[in-house]
């Protein structure tokens, strides 16, 4: 800080100035390097892939061994798969990327980050469309990459029992490349709750309720609503595209994804409405 | 080149900017002075886009900002309010806004050298003193070459070497044929740099001159002189662009435009006797003031000035 040029540089004359323009690559090439550029999203990402693989292990090695001790095990454990054991860090690395989805517009509110944001590209949406698009593809990245590992290796601890799956199953791909889907997406409405809301704290309030709190308050419901509104919650329909086994009370791997396509375009165009219409 | 036609920002019941029309011109610096809470701040934020007017509208180089292709070679701004992200480092900040108008990285490396910010370029802007963010900020405006340079209270928590430092930038850029637009509640740091001032109180337009026009009219710089024979000495004084008051029978007489060493040299020629001769600046402090508080007092109607207040 000591030294100051005490001139400015000459600028180039009028003639000679390069010309610069916005486009949507390079709106989205500043996203990209704001993302990466921020200590939070290493952490919250290195967490998110920890929860996804480290809880899935956690669990197949539980089963194995209360399979190999002959303990009687509850219900829901003893249908286990091979990919649902995998899968069981899912409802915690979607806190985890859903929250940086969050951070990463409402934090730029919080911030005043969003003034340099919309002064460099005054026409606001590419600006929500850029950071969807970059986070929910690295959320997606990161979730393909976890739920295979997972997999992998769970599949490993858990072979010889009942639970014993390998890649070649039917619906085993499927299922690990819905629940990586199904975390971009989650990544994507939190991008969109984020600037939705404009706060930090409200984003991850609203996120956590939808995908955690209200499949709990629904049981409240009649039994006869519950069954028309259940599998159209954002949680329900999202595990639909990543379950092997479907019933009547729960949708189509292919319904659940339009179902949470559906929300995630819901959430982005109220979020894009507030980008337009209100003052940053 | 920023034009403004009848800008208005209204919240609620509260009316921020009211009917703001002004023209801030290329190759001068043009300060933007008025109290806190007269409305500079939200007028800047809805020249850059950031605040949409409730009405009027306010264009930067022919187009609304956000018409641009390339914003930030039109204007670079410098808001009072922090616009930085503290987790990144200096030099992040501006790369990721020089991404999205693929400017090189040469330039950016440009303007961290330009604002002295070379040692923490890597560091953490969180972390940064006011100045030294202020000094961000900057960088930050001067990333795009831009042809408008505004910003709003620059020297804001800058040390002395660091406000002389702007000083010379916005005459610089002044002088290369930029727009530059400075705003500041202090009207003696304005009178330093800017040529041309816009003035508001309460969100509307009180002054649209220049620094010497508002002296002059908030009483300019005078000569008390004292004599036995005012009529006499008026006489002799009298000339073009020389103007003289004084009350009747009174052996006091205020020249304006007249020199107190010219007035007493044509005195002695004349071989009339003065009792006083004194030089009486009119500080712009005051001629500042003056009109502020006349625009809370009568909102908005303020005589004496090139361009009058709208009525309330």
């Amino acid at each position: 800080m000591s030294t100051i040029t005490s001139t400015p540089a000459p600028a180039p004359a009028r003639s000679t100035r390069p010309a610069y323009r916005v486009t949507g690559p390079r709106v989205v090439r500043s996203e990209w390097a704001k993302l990466w550029s921020l200590r939070s999203t290493w952490i919250t990402l290195g967490l998110a892939l920890l929860f996804l693989v480290a809880f899935g292990l956690i669990a197949a090695a539980q089963y194995k061994s209360r399979i190999s001790s002959g303990q009687r095990m509850d219900p829901d454990f003893a249908r286990a798969t091979a990919v649902s054991l995998s899968l069981f860090g899912t409802n915690f690395a979607q806190l985890a990327l859903g929250v940086l989805g969050v951070l990463v517009t409402a934090g730029e509110y919080t911030t005043g980050m969003i003034r340099s944001t919309l002064a460099a590209v005054p026409r606001r949406l590419p600006v929500l469309w850029a950071k969807s698009a970059v986070f929910g593809v690295v959320a997606l990245v990161v979730g393909t990459i976890g739920v295979f590992v997972t997999f992998i290796i769970a599949s490993g601890i858990v072979s010889g029992t009942a639970a014993a799956m390998t890649l070649s199953d039917p619906g085993v791909v499927r299922g690990l490349l819905g629940a990586g889907l199904y975390l971009g997406l989650v990544g994507v409405i939190g991008a969109a709750l984020g600037a939705l809301l404009r706060s930090v704290a409200a984003g991850i309030s609203i996120l956590v309720g939808a995908l955690m709190l209200v499949p709990g308050l629904i049981s409240l419901l009649p039994s006869s609503w519950q069954d028309n509104i259940s599998p159209y919650l954002p949680s329900n329909a999202g595990q639909s595209m990543f379950a092997l086994t479907h019933d009547a009370t729960t949708l189509s791997p292919t319904a659940g994804l339009l179902v949470f396509l559906g929300w995630t375009v819901l959430a982005l165009a109220g979020a894009a409405y507030r980008l337009v219409r209100t003052d940053a | 080149m920023i034009e403004a036609h009848q800008l208005t920002k209204r919240y609620g019941e509260k009316t921020a900017v009211d009917r703001l029309d002004f023209t801030v011109r290329p190759g001068t610096v043009t300060g933007f002075l008025g109290p806190n809470g007269a409305g500079k701040s939200t007028t800047m934020r809805m020249i850059i886009g950031l605040d949409a007017p409730t009405s009027g509208s306010v264009i930067v180089n022919g187009r609304r900002y956000a018409e641009h292709s390339s914003p930030l070679q039109e204007v670079g701004a410098l808001l009072e309010a922090k616009s930085v992200h503290p987790g990144r480092s200096a030099f992040n900040h501006l790369a990721v806004q020089a991404y999205t108008h693929g400017i090189p990285r040469r330039r950016v490396n440009e303007v961290i050298e330009l604002t002295g910010l070379q040692s923490v370029a890597n560091k953490r802007a969180g972390g940064f003193s006011l100045g030294m963010g202020q000094r961000l900020g900057i960088a930050a405006a001067l990333l795009g070459d831009p042809a408008t340079v505004m910003l709003d209270e620059p020297v804001n928590g800058l040390d002395p070497e660091g406000v002389l430092w702007i000083r010379n930038l916005l005459t610089a850029l002044a002088a290369d044929g930029r727009t530059v637009f400075v705003s500041s509640h202090l009207m003696t740091e304005m009178a330093l740099v800017a040529d041309h001032l816009i003035i508001v109180g309460r969100g509307r337009l009180l002054a649209d001159t220049t620094v010497r026009d508002l002296v002059r009219h908030a009483g300019g710089d005078t000569v008390t002189v004292a004599t036995a024979d005012p009529a006499r000495l008026r006489e002799i004084l009298a000339g073009p662009g020389i103007e003289i008051t004084g009350r009747t029978g009174s052996e006091e007489l205020q020249v304006a435009g007249m020199s107190a060493r010219a007035i007493g040299l044509k005195a002695a020629e004349h071989g009339i006797a003065l009792f006083e001769l004194t030089e009486r600046t009119v500080s712009l402090e005051d001629a500042f003031m003056e009109l502020t508080r006349d625009a809370v007092e009568y909102h908005g109607t303020t005589a004496g000035t090139d361009t009058h207040g709208r009525a309330a």
